[in-house]
């Protein structure tokens, strides 16, 4: 492993901290455009970060330490999630652990997090919001573990750099119908977890229907924005995997030069803006999804999970 | 055309065609069922047109013609004019299992399919008879479709895909039955088709509803 392969990875984590709220931001820009609004701009969020990171810490009476520290651990995981995973380079210095179980692991300890922290503040709303999460999150765990499995069948391996180079080395593994399912089921599982329309509504001002917002609503100043913070990174994390797993193309080899490494970042800078402003743009089409439909998409999410892995085996069969 | 291409090709097909009857099962409106039926017989017709060009068959090739014709086109335009022009009429009233739970017993269903047909496989493995768990798991999805909905179109649709399903296997394990006989099970599917229009149209002037359980009883 040389030092540029160590720099590469200490750049993905700058870049998804620098860059997650600009990917939101951006969303938020498309959708204000496509609805005819001038909009904040592309740097909205960060100035919203600035302005709560200067506010007093307020911890409300009767919480505990796991109201404390569960926006760090939310953040901690996510970073940790954006060292492992090969968004720029392949050979990251953590390839050992570069697991894509151990990646969804890491995902779940931070949504986990959360909704403890919302059953810790003891409010009916922090509640309301704790049990709709984890419901959906036991919806959404076997359906992402599922499409995993699929992608991990053509390379043999659940090693996420060995995923990479097996699809670059034959690139028309993606047009296998096993791959596309697992891409749609994919897809389908992020919006979900990372609280998007048509499960969840991020902007929405109204208790009842919140799901994420409702576990937070306890939180203000430094604390908030490192939870705001952190579900920005987390999307932006999801949207380069995904993109990284389909469409592999641009990403530095596991032993990069400068030249290599510079255009792995233009790579995935260009993969994720195209990926959020489709999915902003598709946003501005859908209305929420009333809660008790939702266990429907899952299952359907699931059904597409598992008819990948089924079709995967069969082709693996084959060849 | 390259064995790979045949063989991606192949798989590409039974897939869209699996993947159309588990969407089947997933929407409600009759409208978006029957145009989803038709996108089923465009992954059937491709399945012998892709075998046909393949083994240079001619006669397969004409089959594939003529079954995207029947199945792409002419069917589900004849039951898109059966689907009612009332508003309450374009949804399937709430099916007897519900959507979450047809999807699992789906996914079931499926990997029964694949079960069931290792031995077929196991005969003669070729890229045509791998493809067959996708065509039989849409039968063991057809069937269910017809016990499981309520109106009489769904049914239809149900029945239609059961013929899909059972076409798709002929294709895929003996390369297609004799051209006759396929002609002739295509034509008995256009007819019965056809009967089941005109029936509920009858049925919707008589009753006004073509929710078959609210047929069970007798009245004067």
């Amino acid at each position: 492993m040389s030092a540029l392969a160590g720099v590469a990875a200490a750049l993905q984590v700058v870049g998804v901290l620098a860059g997650a709220p600009l990917v939101v931001g951006g969303m938020r820009q498309v959708r204000a455009r496509l609805e005819g609004r001038a909009g904040g701009g592309v740097g909205q969020p960060w100035r919203d970060l600035r302005k709560q990171l200067r506010k007093q810490q307020i911890t409300p009476r009767g919480t505990t330490v796991v109201f404390a520290l569960a926006p760090a651990v939310v953040a901690g995981s996510t970073l940790l999630i954006a060292a492992i995973v090969p968004l720029i380079a392949l050979g990251s210095p953590l390839d050992s652990a570069a697991d894509l179980f151990g990646v969804v692991g890491l995902l779940f300890l931070g949504t986990v997090a959360l909704t403890l922290a919302g059953l810790d503040t003891g409010t009916a709303f922090g509640g309301m919001g704790s049990s709709r999460e984890i419901t959906i999150a036991a919806l959404v765990e076997p359906t992402i573990l599922l499409a995993v499995f699929a992608l991990s069948v053509p390379g043999q391996s659940a090693n996420l750099a060995a995923i990479v180079t097996g699809t670059t080395h034959n690139p028309a593994q993606v047009l296998t119908p096993g791959s596309l399912l697992a891409f749609v089921a994919l897809i389908i599982v992020i919006i979900a977890e990372t609280g998007r329309l048509p499960v969840d509504n991020p902007t929405t001002h109204l208790e009842l229907t919140m799901i994420h917002e409702a576990m937070v609503l306890e939180y203000a100043g430094p604390r908030l924005a490192l939870v705001e913070w952190a579900s920005a990174m987390r999307l932006t994390v999801l949207l380069a995997l995904v993109a990284n797993l389909f469409l592999p193309w641009g990403i530095a080899g596991a032993d990069p030069s400068l030249l290599a490494v510079v255009l792995g970042v233009a790579a995935i800078t260009v993969k994720v803006v195209v990926l959020a402003s489709l999915l902003a743009a598709g946003e501005v089409f859908m209305a929420k999804l009333r809660l008790f439909r939702v266990p429907e998409l899952l299952a359907g999410s699931f059904l597409l999970a598992l008819l990948a892995v089924t079709t995967s085996y069969v082709l693996a069969a084959s060849s | 055309m390259t064995q790979t291409t045949y063989t991606g090709a192949l798989d590409l097909a039974a897939g869209a065609f699996l993947l159309a009857a588990v969407l089947i099962v997933w929407r409600r409106e009759l409208r978006a069922i029957v145009r989803l039926l038709a996108w089923q017989g465009v992954a059937l017709a491709a399945i012998p047109l892709i075998e046909g060009m393949q083994q240079r068959d001619g006669a397969l090739i004409t089959v594939g013609v003529i079954v995207l014709l029947l199945k792409a086109l002419a069917i589900p335009v004849l039951l898109g004019r059966a689907v009612g022009t009332e508003v309450e009429e374009r949804r399937e009233s709430t099916p007897l299992v519900n959507t979450t739970a047809s999807l699992l017993i789906t996914a079931g269903l499926t990997v029964l399919a694949y079960a069931v047909t290792r031995p077929i496989i196991a005969l003669d493995p070729t890229a045509a008879t791998r493809a067959v768990p996708a065509s039989f798991a849409v039968i063991l999805i057809a069937v269910f479709v017809m016990v499981s909905r309520r109106r009489a179109l769904s049914q239809a649709v149900g029945f239609l895909m059961l013929d899909n399903g059972i076409a798709a296997t002929a294709f895929l394990i003996t390369a297609g039955v004799p051209l006759i006989v396929e002609l002739g099970a295509s034509l008995d599917a256009l007819f019965a088709v056809l009967v089941l229009g005109v029936l509920t149209g009858r049925m919707r002037r008589a009753f006004g509803d073509t929710d078959l359980d609210q047929l069970r009883e007798l009245r004067d």
